[in-house]
């Protein structure tokens, strides 16, 4: 059943490749600007990576939010999403997942690669990576309950970001602030388990207050 | 309402045709009193009676990037019944779409996407179908195809609900007629 889900959202992200595309574009594009504005001064740069590319993480990942639920939605699935036998927050489980693979994995892998303009050392770089792997999921998740919650409203797109951002804080600071441990030469390793912990709460919580508003937006 | 019941749903627009089905299949909650299955509230039921339903709303629920196929297989996946490709290509075939089954969805006509839907009815073995509208732009044929699939469903002893304003002319004596009114 989880099986399903996830391959139909994937197929279907598949055959619609350039949505996913964009957000990837959009977060290269966002992360690149500010070592071209501020120009080759290392200790800036290094200092300012870990919330620059963080930040663009979180509203790259803004972008796919609304998509989560919306075409569901208009084409009447939904629908027959929550009439399918089986606890709807497996479904939301399920699309969540899809959803993190299709729109938060790239950004994960390609997240080392753009971090190489900050002039971030390599260690630097790998604590990067890790630290998106473990947050990444956070968003998926949290933003699921946002984009449920504004399914169907007219400009449910900045809805979602004011609801879902401020939300999104405590996966920040533990998340950049891994990296910049990482600069200063001490542990990440606090961040990092804090960042875990959320990520654990979230996974926990979030599926059912998903099923909960899916339900109420489509009564 | 016993097996083998069919209830034609009429009224004008705006009458509660879609939002009695809705409440029906347990989509929306009712404002007063309660829908039982079985003797039992099906807000307690819960998956038991869904699993026992197929609901076919007047959107199609029809993903525009599968094909025919895909959308049958996985929308009956995710309802408990895993469909063979062989299976699939032979319900859809049963509804006039050969050779246009694996073709992505959204190059298929409004008619041929409602057939698409339907083919669902073929390969469910729910006891309770609810179906809104679901005549809309079909053609004489479909139609028939429609009509048959329905009295096939009630001689096994299911229960049809269908909301729609045109005649469905079952076998004599089998309609039973709800007009509602606003």
């Amino acid at each position: 059943m989880l099986r399903w889900i996830v391959w139909r959202d994937l197929m279907l992200a598949w055959r619609r490749r350039a949505d996913m595309l964009s957000t990837v574009f959009f977060f290269v594009i966002v992360v690149s600007l500010f070592p071209l504005g501020i120009g080759p001064e290392t200790q800036l740069l290094r200092t300012i990576a870990p919330g620059v590319v963080w930040v663009a993480a979180l509203l790259a990942s803004m972008l796919s939010l609304g998509r989560l639920f919306a075409n569901d939605y208009q084409d009447g699935t939904l629908e027959q999403l929550l009439l399918t036998p089986q606890p709807l927050f497996l479904v939301v489980l399920g699309k969540t997942l899809a959803h993190w693979i299709v729109a938060e994995v790239p950004l994960v892998l390609i997240a080392p690669l753009v971090g190489v303009q900050f002039d971030l050392r390599r260690e630097t770089l790998w604590i990067l990576f890790a630290s998106l792997l473990i947050g990444t999921p956070i968003l998926s998740l949290i933003g699921s309950v946002g984009a449920a919650l504004t399914l169907g409203l007219r400009g449910g797109g900045v809805l979602i970001s004011i609801l879902v951002l401020p939300l999104y804080i405590p996966a920040l600071i533990f998340g950049a602030g891994a990296v910049e441990a990482s600069i200063m030469g001490t542990s990440p390793s606090p961040h990092l388990s804090l960042l875990g912990a959320f990520a654990i709460v979230s996974l926990l919580f979030s599926p059912w207050a998903t099923a909960a508003a899916l339900r109420i937006s489509l009564e | 309402m016993s097996p083998g019941t069919f209830v034609q749903l009429t009224g004008p627009n705006g009458s509660g045709k879609t939002s009695l089905l809705r409440i029906l299949c347990g989509l929306l909650p009712p404002a007063e009193g309660q829908v039982t299955w079985n003797g039992a509230n099906i807000r307690s039921l819960g998956e038991e009676y869904v699993a026992d339903v197929t609901y076919v709303g007047h959107r199609h629920g029809i993903k525009d990037e599968l094909s025919a196929v895909e959308n049958l297989r996985v929308t009956n996946a995710l309802n408990g019944i895993e469909v063979s490709k062989e299976r699939a290509h032979e319900a859809l075939g049963q509804m006039g779409l050969a050779g246009r089954d694996s073709l992505p969805a959204r190059l298929l006509s409004e008619g041929q996407r409602r057939r698409v839907a339907l083919a669902r009815l073929l390969v469910c073995d729910t006891k309770l179908w609810l179906l809104d509208e679901v005549l809309t732009s079909l053609d004489k044929s479909a139609v028939a195809l429609v009509r048959s699939l329905i009295e096939n469903h009630l001689n096994g002893g299911g229960i049809a609900i269908v909301a729609t304003h045109q005649e469905l002319e079952l076998a004599a004596g089998r309609t039973k007629r709800l007009e509602l009114t606003t």
